[in-house]
């Protein structure tokens, strides 16, 4: 858990071997409320930087989630596809949305740490 | 109900009950003018629920609430509305709308006839204009009053008789869409058995002095919890119900909207309120759009705006309200389409992200309503 990398968009990032495994924070799935669908990407899809990667909704509203850096989709987490309140119970673990085989691990330098992220969160009220 | 959104903080209002919604956890937003919850830490799915399964409590104190008396009440609302008041009996609740010249729909309403008055119920974004509506209206033929004063709220829910009936025992006499003036929890109220969630349920006027004491008096029920606006929302749209400002507005008429139910044989027949010559025309020969229900295939929500293709790819209308329905179990939707599309069973596409998402055209409520008639 203390390796996670959190993007100003709430996005938090857990990279292994090139892997990037991307999922949304525990403050965004607060401020969402109950998740009721997540829209994927496919494997195998290349997506940009900053492009977007999947649709998560809540009862609400829909929001994008986008990517922290560019790669390959090599793994979507499919068990949101019948229990998207995985969102919300377990957000950086059960909850987490898709796995990018990065082309530049040096794209996730600007990303925050668990306690820049804190601190940002608390910044925003 | 309003869906737009007051931002103005200088200006915000609140309602009696703001200090109940902070203590128990409340997410505030403001909704047209007022600070108001969207939801308590429970959140919006176990709020619905809670309220299909038990009951629910709603403060909905940002409605306005006016009240018309003096001779000839009903016959001047008349010229604003086409629902048929002269023939409301004492007691009883009838669902109108304010029209506007062109048929449109200016807000939608509730009329209780309280013998010697009669008491409306407006939405929150609309009460201003509706409050100006009828004093011009009535050019000071009328008494006209808003009760600023008041709180509303809303118990609903299938064991909401029953939690009321320990509170206030003459409300096991009230059936659907009559009201009566009884004490709730000790204190002076106009209690109607109506409601916006298809549920059983009770709508309680009380002064703003007392609405903390009776909120509290029935959220200590065991069977009762709260709920916000966005529980709200979800249950109205899988009863139905229109949302003013979204499923109807100034361009929809009542007859587009499927509402001719509210207009009596009289009214259509007489005419006499503001639209009725377009209204009138579109009893006469069918209406050339029509509200509907959408079922979505699949599982994602489709929301407000979505565009409504015909099986032909031939754009036919648009998405008014749309959503997860917990209770439907997956997304539901409603909004207007060309006459000639509206038949429940009707395949038709709609446009999400770009893609064509398979739906149907379905009858309405998609949860059934359970009104206690008789």
């Amino acid at each position: 858990m203390s390796d996670l990398k959190f993007s100003n968009e709430h996005e938090w990032v857990d990279v292994e071997d090139g892997i990037a495994t991307v999922g949304i924070s525990d403050y965004a799935q607060e401020q969402l409320g109950d998740v009721v669908y997540v829209e994927l990407p496919e494997v195998g899809q290349q997506i940009a930087r900053e492009g977007q990667a999947a649709v998560v909704e809540s009862v609400k509203a829909a929001s994008e989630i986008y990517a922290p850096a560019s790669g390959e989709v090599v793994e979507v987490n499919s068990a949101l596809e019948d229990e998207p309140g995985l969102v919300n119970g377990d957000p950086t673990g059960g909850g987490w949305f898709f796995k990018l085989k990065l082309d530049d691990e040096a794209e996730l330098a600007g990303l925050m740490d668990a306690d820049a992220y804190q601190e940002y969160v608390e910044e925003l009220g | 109900m309003d869906g737009t959104n007051g931002t103005d903080s200088e200006s915000i209002k609140t309602t009696p009950l703001h200090d109940s919604h902070v203590a128990l956890g409340a997410k505030m937003v403001p909704f047209t003018g007022y600070s108001m919850p969207l939801q308590y830490p429970t959140g919006i799915l176990k709020e619905h629920f809670h309220t299909r399964e038990s009951a629910s409590l709603f403060d909905v104190s940002h409605m306005g609430q006016i009240s018309i008396w003096g001779d000839g009440a009903a016959h001047a609302l008349e010229w604003l509305v086409p629902g048929d008041i002269i023939g409301l009996a004492p007691w009883s609740l009838r669902y109108t709308q304010f029209t506007n010249a062109e048929g449109g729909i200016r807000d939608d309403l509730m009329v209780t006839n309280a013998e010697g008055r009669l008491l409306l119920v407006v939405n929150a974004a609309c009460k201003d204009a509706d409050l100006g509506l009828l004093e011009i209206g009535f050019r000071g033929a009328v008494d006209v009053a808003m009760h600023n004063d008041k709180a509303l709220i809303a118990l609903q829910g299938p064991a909401a008789a029953a939690v009321m009936a320990r509170h206030a025992p003459a409300s096991a006499a009230l059936k659907f869409m009559t009201a009566g003036t009884m004490k709730v929890a000790g204190a002076d109220a106009i209690v109607s058995r109506s409601g916006y969630t298809g549920e059983d349920g009770f709508e309680i006027s009380v002064y703003g002095e007392d609405a903390r004491h009776v909120w509290e008096a029935l959220a200590a029920a065991p069977e009762v919890a709260p709920a916000g606006l966005g529980a709200r929302d979800s249950l109205r749209l899988e009863a139905g119900l229109c949302l003013y400002g979204h499923d109807i507005d100034e361009t929809t008429s009542p007859v587009e909207a499927g509402l001719l139910w509210s207009i009596g044989k009289r009214r259509r027949e007489e005419g006499g309120f503001p639209g009725a010559e377009r209204i009138q025309a579109e009893i006469a020969d069918g209406a050339t759009r029509r509200r509907v229900g959408i079922l979505p295939e699949g599982r994602a929500p489709v929301r407000e705006n979505t565009e409504i293709l015909s099986a032909g790819d031939e754009p036919i209308g648009k998405v008014t309200s749309g959503g997860f329905g917990p209770s439907a179990g997956g997304p539901v939707a409603m909004g207007y389409v060309d006459a000639a599309h509206a038949k429940a069973g009707n395949a038709v596409g709609l446009m999400l992200r770009g893609k064509k998402v398979p739906a149907s055209i379905v009858k309405l409520p998609f949860t059934a309503h359970r009104y206690h008639k008789d």
